[in-house]
């Protein structure tokens, strides 16, 4: 076990990597009430195309089968894994991304058998035909709940817009006709492809005694007998750096419009401190254009072009990555416009200087450090950090050496025009 | 584990909550204003804290004021309207890094009572009134915000319930206003309402943080005064006998219909069978191993979510679905059923063990959260009561089934709405 120390920030993290490859992380958190667990696989919705376990061709999973497997694996032979959460007093939950799979529970006792029954259940899957069949109505509703969400609808036509081939474009959950396809094998198979300890990573946050856990996980995982498994194999199309779409109109039953610009990323295959370094900069760059400090965005306010809702955000993760800007406006085209021209302007530096650097940083660093009294986020962001070889706490070290010269790059590499697209959500 | 508890201190017109914990990294401030609902000035109350935040008369646009909070290492300062049983509640929060963090050390809580002090005493005006541009900004955004809500449909949805449920009730109305209102609202009116807000609100301060109770009370002296007050307190209201139950259902163009029922509870916070109540709604409805989780959603296989939960202070009891248009009929029927099923006491020890034991975890979750913990202290203010989280739990734990048998005696179904596509359901 190694402990790795954060002076200024008062934090203690312990790490130890099991005999079958399992990554393990423990952050006692002194005063909180609450512990926190999250046992996530590095399996999400874009991880549609791979060499199954043991098989030597590519093959093609259905849209929404990641997502689904999240819900079944609830589901045992004797009931299912949430009344047994419940008994023991501790709220249990999961969910999909495009990248990651996570499931989790926060409890303020019994720690350790809430943390077994973590570990035992993401461990021994249960899928049956007739489980599978009845799970199809569940996911079929929660398909529904986000088509009736116009701003699911926004945010998801902005990222089909942008990528050609890139998985990412596909909805999470998939749609009714792709999740009518999944069977229990099809379950199986993506289950032992990606749920091998080796691709997965545990993070216990609250206020836990270190050495007793750590035992707990060790001997648990050493009973289980896991044999080596090589890496998965994923396959990607190439993508091209243009987007697919530069607009798209969706008609929902709403009376104010939606418009949110998508901008496509490239150098999407970076990692470790430079994928950090790259995130970081450039929701810098944004929060300095765009952020309620800027005088840009009392300008697109005052005209009545944006209201609260604007909000603005960069993610980049193994193949993929974009900046989203937008929000609620009564006028679209004319906000679309606007938006188009801040970012042209900020290639020739308008809206970045100096000072307005040193203040943003600032207030990321103090953000960084609010977002520590949340456990839920220290162990999923770590997580999603550490499965793109990146470290949470690196954070503020990067950002106090962000340059104006590294802002000014982002402007120059994200924005071309051939990247960038519209979506809009107007009345019908 | 340690549950937290506020020492009170009467101020000048206000009282102050402090709460020491040194388990986050950073100070909060919470001040929150109180008065009645009221028809007349719902919109008044739920646009000033949107102004307010805008800008001061220090800092005259909203980028010296957001510049301003950045450079305090991005303080957050953040304003809100709820609805708590017929109060209307305005709050503003700043969240502030504690120094001794950072590696440039200079103190930010006094900082963070100076800004709180500038935006509630000081804001930008024009004679008085507040500043014109400022209010026509805020006026067009918050029209814009309440068209958004009513374009979420499952808020849209629960919204309505409620209107339709509580009809002729200050609790239809919406804390976020309506559109017709603000067509009259001018920046005079708005001025001089809030200064009665100023005079007449039962105003409470909440510091929570790794502070100095009596540092927390000298920077209050200093920046917080105001005139004493009596507050308006209403009276226990928890509604009407219900006559005959109502069914409304509405046309819409949604994909998924989405059935919302309320049930009058005649119970609320403070009274002796709150708490059986509340572990009601958890069998019921409040959770994933609830009635509701297992039979809708996890037997038939109808909705994705399939829920109940409780509103505190007024006493309903909500549950809320998303269904198939054409399975109203049977999501009703197994609703009714899981009901019926509750009120005759047909559910296990075990469940009611395992209910006690997420309620509790639940309540402690809460309170890991400053935000969080101010609202659980708040039940207090709200209610008139003095319940401590030690009461809380320790009623929860002896808590008996027929105490809840008792409590489900007094549940009266008042309202099913229904939001479904048009044709499906005549």
């Amino acid at each position: 076990m190694e402990k790795i120390a954060f002076t200024q920030l008062k934090e203690e993290l312990f790490h130890e990597k099991m005999d079958n490859g399992l990554e393990v992380y423990i952050l006692p958190k002194a005063g909180f009430n609450k512990s926190f667990a999250t046992f996530t696989t590095n399996y999400g919705s874009v991880d549609n195309h791979f060499k199954p376990l043991k098989e030597t061709e590519f093959s093609k999973v259905p849209d929404g089968i990641a997502h689904f497997l999240e819900h079944k694996l609830f589901e045992k032979e004797d009931g299912d894994v949430f009344q047994q959460f419940s008994k023991q007093g501790a709220s249990a939950n999961a969910f999909t991304s495009f990248t990651r799979t996570a499931y989790l529970f926060s409890s303020t006792s019994d720690f350790n058998k809430n943390l077994t029954t973590l570990i035992d259940f993401v461990q021994d899957p249960y899928f049956s035909e007739k489980t599978v069949e009845k799970e199809k109505g569940i996911i079929g509703q929660e398909i529904k709940m986000y088509d009736d969400n116009a701003d699911w609808r926004l945010y998801f036509g902005t990222i089909a817009n942008m990528f050609h081939h890139h998985p990412v474009k596909i909805d999470i959950a998939g749609t009714v006709e792709s999740i009518a396809d999944i069977t229990k094998d099809m379950l199986y198979e993506c289950y032992n492809t990606f749920y091998h300890p080796s691709n997965m990573l545990l993070f216990v946050v609250g206020p836990v005694d270190v050495e007793s856990t750590m035992k707990l996980i060790r001997d648990n995982q050493t009973n289980k007998g896991y044999n080596e498994q090589p890496d998965v194999e994923r396959k990607f199309e190439d993508e091209p750096n243009t987007v697919a779409k530069k607009k798209e109109i969706l008609k929902m039953n709403v009376q104010t419009p939606k418009v949110m610009i998508g901008i496509k990323a490239t150098d999407v295959h970076l990692s470790g401190v430079q994928l950090l370094k790259r995130e970081l900069a450039t929701n810098i760059y944004l929060e300095m254009l765009f952020g309620k400090s800027s005088p840009l965005h009392e300008e697109l306010y005052g005209e009545g072009l944006i209201d609260q809702s604007f909000s603005y955000d960069y993610t980049q993760e193994r193949g993929f990555g974009f900046a989203l800007v937008g929000g609620d406006s009564a006028k679209p085209e004319e906000l679309t416009k606007s938006i188009f021209s801040i970012l042209e302007k900020s290639k020739a530096g308008t809206g970045l200087n100096e000072e307005s650097l040193h203040r943003t940083i600032k207030k990321k660093i103090g953000s960084f450090l609010r977002s520590l009294n949340s456990p839920e986020y220290i162990a999923n962001q770590f997580t999603r950090y550490a499965f793109n070889d990146m470290n949470l706490f690196d954070v503020v070290s990067v950002l106090e050496k962000l340059t104006i010269e590294d802002i000014r790059k982002v402007a120059a590499d994200l924005i071309a025009e051939e990247r960038m697209t519209v979506c809009e959500v107007l009345p019908k | 584990m340690s549950i937290a508890s506020d020492i009170i201190k009467e101020k000048s017109g206000y009282k102050l909550h402090v709460v020491r914990t040194d388990k986050y990294k950073t100070n909060t401030l919470v001040l929150k204003l109180k008065a009645p609902l009221t028809k007349e000035k719902v919109t008044y109350r739920a646009l000033v804290p949107y102004v307010l935040q805008s800008n001061t008369s220090k800092y005259p646009t909203t980028p010296e004021l957001r510049s301003y909070l950045d450079e305090l290492y991005g303080a957050s300062f953040y304003v809100d309207v709820a609805k708590k049983g017929e109060y209307q509640i305005v709050s503003f929060t700043i969240d502030i890094v504690n120094e001794k963090f950072l590696s440039d050390s200079a103190p930010l809580l006094e900082k963070a009572f100076d800004l709180l002090s500038e935006v509630i005493f000081h804001p930008k005006k024009n004679g008085e009134a507040f500043d014109p541009k400022t209010v026509s900004n805020e006026i067009r955004s918050l029209k814009q915000r309440l068209q958004s809500i009513s374009d979420d449909k499952m808020r849209y949805s629960a919204t309505r319930l409620v209107e339709e449920m509580c009809k002729a009730e200050p609790y239809a109305l919406e804390a976020s206003g309506n559109l017709e209102d603000l067509e009259t609202i001018t920046p005079e009116s708005l001025f001089s309402y809030y200064q009665k807000m100023l005079a007449e609100d039962e105003i409470d301060l909440y510091v929570i943080g790794d502070i100095v109770e009596s540092e927390v009370e000298a920077l209050a002296e200093k920046y917080v005064s105001l005139k004493d007050r009596e507050p308006v307190r209403l009276p226990r209201n928890t509604g009407k006998e219900v006559g005959k139950e109502k069914e409304v259902i509405e046309n819409s163009d949604v994909k998924q219909g989405k059935l919302n029922i309320g049930y009058r509870t005649h119970v609320a916070y403070g009274d002796p069978d709150y708490y059986a109540l509340q572990l009601f709604n958890g069998i019921f409805g409040g959770f994933s191993h609830s009635k509701l989780f297992i039979n809708v959603r996890e037997k038939a296989s109808l909705a994705y979510y399939a829920a109940s939960r409780l509103e505190s202070h007024k006493g309903l009891l909500m549950v809320m679905a998303g269904i198939e248009n054409v399975n109203y009929k049977q999501a009703l029927e197994i609703i009714h059923a899981q009901m019926n099923e509750m009120k005759q006491g047909n559910f296990s020890e075990a469940e009611l063990e395992q209910t006690k034991a997420v309620v509790k975890n639940q309540l402690l979750e809460t309170i890991d959260v400053s935000r969080g913990l101010v609202e659980i202290l708040y039940h207090n203010v709200i209610s008139g009561q003095n319940i401590s989280l030690d009461d809380w739990f320790a009623e929860t734990e002896r808590t008996t089934k027929e105490e809840i048998v008792a409590v489900g005696k007094k549940i009266q179904l008042d309202t099913i709405y229904f939001l479904t596509e048009a044709g499906v359901q005549e």
